[in-house]
């Protein structure tokens, strides 16, 4: 069995965005980047099950410039089986659609038996991608997991599905997406040997024209990015909790009219 | 009709639309001019639900309803509504953000090969073009978007935009295309419902209350739950509650949980971490709660009070009660 695992790398979520001065892109300058957090579960879930089942092959695969390898080494030194790196100034301003189309096509090439991505990526929060694999794919796909077993016969997958007020159980023919929420597996930490591992394992390089795409323009360009308004300056209210309380309350009422 | 804004609408499973379509649809009538129309997906549609969208001010409700559409599945909903889309040409597709519209919208646009852009904060046309703007990076910048050809897919965030108000006596006209409903694929084995707080669903809440680490632990929640309840509110949490087990994911605030925007946000207990700011900074009103007066939240509450959580709210609690009484 083979599990292919889409990661992309976005900045740490401790880091302050800034806008670059072309006002379409972000200052890069000091970020430090990081395997998108929900991308971790993604990895994580597929190392479990070669873990449970044996004889499974887990590629990772990311869309993005040269320092994507680095997030691709972290995933190898998770565990990782390796890595396929679309690498191409031609898919630079790629929107979901493009990166969808793009992955899709190494997908296809790969012939996975399941595709677990993250549940959005924590830089666009679009949360669009792997639907969009499916579609493309024509395959079956499933938001949110948070539970996944494959049946013996690697056939079908069951997996609970995260919704408003539950969770939905389904059986889901593979080939298929996944996209994993926060709860699904607590995702380890590469050991020493994971890292100096990582260091021989296989890093394949793609371009569009490998992956028979054609040059295309995003469908939903950005056309500025901006820092959020300022927010007005607030005030901590002084007294005893009683008359502290009395007061927000008031305030709550009568200024901001929120209650 | 060529050209319409559709809306696609969200119930509650029991054939009422939800409360945040009045958003989408009040949105839609704005940008459109008037030429608005819902798409509705359902098993079960009542008479209530469809009165309830044209006095919001769809015009027509283009109803598909059968018992395969439920639950929910992808690959069931998407090729009907492409279908739709190819048969009526309309100009726009909004929802509001809800897991499945998520889902659904994005596999739709790349059925269609059309942009989407995801919980947007704001729309306007700019000429005849439309541009969105959302929120990246968890809220910490926002995006101006635009989409190269039309339909323009968008899904809302709820609590943002302003709701229509409903104009009793105002109908739509009720379409009822005849589709072909193709075969789901994912299975449905169960569903395993979450017991409810009643209280409102967080993402959707106008008034969320988020505990911290400094509620001490598990227990103390039920202090929360009970000013919840009289004002209406939702609890949610910080990840270091969390991850301490305190409360399910599903009740995280922050980056790597729900992102909110509502009317008013109570912390308390919560430091205001980079990540936690950026799942709730852009609700309307911030009030925070913390006995640290250094804590970074005080540098975007509006109200702030520097004491023990556990003497403010039940205090808080009685405030609000005596107020609400009146
Ligand atoms: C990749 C990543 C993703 C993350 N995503 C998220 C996320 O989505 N959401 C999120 O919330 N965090 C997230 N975090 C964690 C974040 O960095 C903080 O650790 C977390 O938000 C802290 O939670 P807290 O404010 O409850 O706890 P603390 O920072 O420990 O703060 C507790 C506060 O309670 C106050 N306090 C204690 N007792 C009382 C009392 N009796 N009365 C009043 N005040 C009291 C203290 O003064 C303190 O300010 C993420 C971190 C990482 C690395
Ligand atoms: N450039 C990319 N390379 C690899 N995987 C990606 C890329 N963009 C998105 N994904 C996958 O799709 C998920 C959702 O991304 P998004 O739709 O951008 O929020 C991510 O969590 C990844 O698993």
């Amino acid at each position: 069995m083979k599990i292919a695992v889409l990661v992309k790398q976005v900045p740490d979520t401790a880091t302050q965005m800034k806008v670059a001065g072309t006002a379409k892109a972000i200052e890069t300058a000091g970020i430090t980047w990081i395997v998108s957090p929900y991308d971790e579960y993604a990895v994580e879930e597929a190392l479990r099950i070669r873990e449970k089942r044996g004889q499974v092959e887990v590629v990772v695969m990311s869309l993005g410039p040269d320092r994507v390898k680095e997030a691709l080494r972290s995933c190898l030194a998770m565990g990782a089986d390796r890595a396929v790196h679309v690498n191409d100034p031609a898919l630079a301003e790629a929107d979901t659609l493009m990166a969808a189309r793009a992955l899709a096509a190494v997908i296809k090439q790969e012939a996975p038996d399941l595709v677990l991505t993250g549940r959005q990526a924590i830089d666009d929060d679009m949360g669009a991608v792997p639907a969009q694999v499916a579609e493309i794919l024509g395959w079956p796909c499933a938001y949110w997991i948070m539970e996944e077993a494959i049946a013996d016969d690697g056939k079908t997958v069951r997996i609970g599905r995260q919704v408003e007020g539950g969770l939905e159980i389904f059986d889901v023919p593979m080939p298929a997406v996944l996209s994993a929420q926060k709860g699904l597996n607590e995702p380890r930490y590469p050991t020493l040997k994971g890292i100096m591992g990582a260091k021989k394992k296989e890093i394949k390089d793609v371009k569009a024209s490998d992956l028979g795409l054609a040059a295309e323009a995003p469908q939903l360009p950005v056309v500025a990015l901006e820092a959020l308004p300022p927010r007005p300056p607030g005030r901590i209210i002084p007294g005893d909790v009683a008359t502290a309380v009395k007061e927000l309350v008031r305030s709550l009422r009568e200024e901001a009219k929120a209650i | 009709m060529a050209n319409a804004f559709w809306c696609m609408v969200e119930d509650d499973r029991k054939g009422t639309p939800k409360k945040v379509m009045a958003e989408v649809i009040g949105e839609a009538t704005r940008l459109a001019g008037g030429d608005v129309e819902a798409v509705w997906l359902t098993d079960t549609a009542t008479d209530d639900g469809i009165r309830q969208l044209g006095e919001w001010g769809a015009k027509k409700v283009w109803l598909i309803e059968g018992a395969e559409l439920a639950p929910y599945r992808a690959e069931v909903w998407v090729p009907i509504v492409a279908e739709l889309v190819a048969a009526q040409s309309p100009k726009a597709i909004l929802g509001p953000v809800t897991s499945r519209q998520r889902e659904f919208m994005a596999r739709l646009a790349a059925r269609l090969g059309v942009g989407l852009a995801g919980d947007c904060m704001g729309l306007a046309m700019d000429g005849d073009k439309l541009v969105g703007t959302r929120p990246v990076y968890a809220g910490k910048l926002l995006a101006k978007v635009a989409w190269a050809k039309t339909p323009w897919l968008a899904t809302l965030r709820p609590n943002v935009f302003k709701p229509a108000d409903a104009q009793p006596g105002q109908t739509a006209a009720v379409e009822r295309p005849s589709v072909q409903i193709p075969a789901a694929q994912l299975k449905l084995v169960e569903r395993r419902e979450e017991a409810s707080t009643g209280l409102p669903e967080l993402t959707e809440a106008e008034i969320v209350i988020s505990g911290g680490r400094g509620m001490k632990g598990p227990e103390n929640y039920v202090i929360l739950e009970e000013l919840g309840g009289i004002i209406g509110a939702a609890v949610g949490a910080s990840r270091a509650a969390v991850d301490a087990g305190w409360r399910p994911h599903r009740f995280q605030i922050g980056q790597t949980g729900r992102t909110i925007s509502p009317k008013l946000y109570l912390g308390f207990g919560v430091s205001g971490a980079i990540q936690h700011l950026a799942g709730m900074r852009t609700s309307k009103v911030i009030v925070a709660v913390n006995k640290d007066p250094e804590a970074p939240i005080f540098k975007i509450a509006d109200y702030g009070i520097v004491a023990d959580l556990f003497e403010v709210v039940p205090q808080l609690t009685q405030e609000f009660k005596r107020l609400l009484e009146k």
